[in-house]
């Protein structure tokens, strides 16, 4: 039989999901074993124009990480979707938009601004801004256009599968790949369009193992603020923890180590904007009977946006700043 | 949605800006203030789209940014005074609720006062005529939300 065919890319992206993927341990042998790798350029030699050589739905399943910032990371979306036959979003960045989405809070030209001119670091060429095309004495060169907004994967062509997490957690992941594998040599029916892979429906709370009581916030605390308790809510105790609002699936890895949740797995199934969620859930413990005192209460939350839609701000309702 | 025309100069003209404007009333109190304001003739703003709830500690924070993006350009959320609640504290829930959605919506860029917050109870009719006016004309002056996705 014919080797399933696999392909992994990067769009914008910090790698990790790569390393997830090779993280799986010895299964990553079983994986090099069922599948003929046919593109995956963080790890192996391969050009674009390999995959523009391929005919339409040549690749059995991509995984794309990372999400898409500029003309490049479009291309290759657009490319990998027409030659593949199954399309994930595999990882918070190509799923939410992730950390790369909270650029999202300012514009193109601000951002270039801040790198190419205000930036301390920036000395010579001060003020040269990069441009899409230059004129060389060897030819004219080009470089991607970089875009004013950060999207997600979704939203620039259809995508089958999503596996979220920043990374996805490699038990996960391998839990995932096996099922696959399973499903292509039994035969057997592939889940629905659409579904999250690699993780459950509920929320980080379900599988967070700290106490909980009832809640009544009177003061927020920056983790550095606090010692907290190890077998208390940390939400309990006044940090923000994203648990209410973040799909499970991580295993609560982050609160079982002290921290609180930071929302990476995305919003749980049903929810469409997991920073509203989280309000939803703040409105109900804070412990306040007038507006002054939520207002002084919330005033402490350090950057309230950017906590609330660290991983989802490029799939949030808004999607950036108005 | 505002009427974009052309004149004879080939100039656009604009009509007056009617906007879309939400309103989620609470089944006890709101929805039966903006009823009694029916029954008794008076005059109230015909660019609120009332959607009756049960509390309005019901609205869900995704319901208002929802609204937003699809369409409308203000959000009226009207419930019982406090201490009328029928379901004893759901109001203050909302209370809560809305404060932090103004500061999320000023985050994001946009007024605050596009989000309004009203308790009206059952036999206020006069106060949701006054309120749906009010809110009319404020929204009227901030003009239609244009929501940028790139």
């Amino acid at each position: 039989m014919e080797k399933p065919k696999l392909a992994l890319y990067w769009a914008a992206s910090c790698g990790g999901c790569e390393i997830t993927v090779v993280d799986i341990e010895e299964k990553i042998l079983d994986v090099a074993e069922f599948f003929d790798i046919v593109f995956w350029p963080c790890i192996m030699d391969f050009k674009y124009s390999d995959v523009e050589a391929m005919d339409d739905k040549f690749i059995d399943i991509t995984l794309f990480n990372g999400a898409i910032r500029n003309s490049e990371n479009e291309y290759m979306a657009k490319l990998l979707r027409q030659k593949s036959k199954i399309l994930v979003a595999f990882g918070s960045c190509a799923y939410d938009g992730c950390i790369p989405g909270l650029a999202n809070f300012y514009d193109k030209e601000s951002i270039l601004k801040f790198v190419y001119e205000e930036s301390d670091t920036v000395d010579e060429t001060k003020g040269t801004l990069p441009q899409p095309k230059s004129e060389m004495p060897e030819g004219e060169i080009s470089i991607p256009e970089f875009w004013n907004t950060v999207h997600t994967l979704n939203q620039i062509v259809d995508v089958d599968y999503f596996i979220p997490g920043c990374p996805p957690q490699s038990f996960q992941v391998a839990a995932t790949l096996i099922a696959i594998i399973d499903i292509l040599k039994t035969g057997k029916e592939l889940p629905p369009k659409g579904t999250v892979l690699g993780a459950d429906s509920k929320t980080c709370c379900d599988e967070c193992p700290r106490e909980r009581k009832e809640k009544k916030i009177k003061e927020f605390f920056r983790p550095h603020e606090i010692i907290p308790k190890e077998d208390e809510c940390l939400l309990d105790q006044g940090i923000l923890c994203m648990g209410p609002a973040t799909r499970s699936g991580c295993g609560a890895l982050c609160v079982k180590a002290n921290v609180p949740c930071r929302g990476c797995y995305g919003a749980p199934a049903n929810v469409i904007d997991q920073g509203a969620k989280m309000i939803s859930a703040l409105s109900s413990v804070i412990d306040a009977t007038s507006p002054e005192e939520v207002k002084r209460i919330i005033d402490k939350i350090a950057d309230p946006l950017g906590t609330l839609y660290r991983f989802t701000l490029a799939a949030s309702t808004f999607r950036r700043k108005q | 949605m505002e009427e974009v025309q052309l004149n004879e100069n080939q100039e656009v003209t604009t009509k007056e800006f009617e906007p879309k404007i939400v309103g989620f009333l609470c089944n006890w109190c709101a929805y039966s203030g903006a009823d009694l304001a029916g029954v008794s003739r008076l005059q109230s703003s015909p660019n609120i789209r009332i959607i009756r709830t049960m509390c309005s500690g019901r609205v869900d924070p995704s319901f208002v940014l929802r609204a937003f993006e699809l369409g409308a350009d203000g959000i009226l959320i009207a419930g019982c005074h406090f201490g009328d609640c029928h379901y004893s504290e759901g109001n203050y829930k909302t209370m809560r609720r809305v404060t932090m959605l103004k500061k999320l919506l000023q985050l994001f860029g946009i007024d605050e006062r596009r989000l309004r917050l009203e308790w009206i109870s059952a036999s206020e009719a006069e106060k949701y005529a006054r309120v749906s006016f009010e809110f009319t004309n404020e929204i009227k002056q901030l003009g239609p939300l244009k929501l940028q996705k790139n």
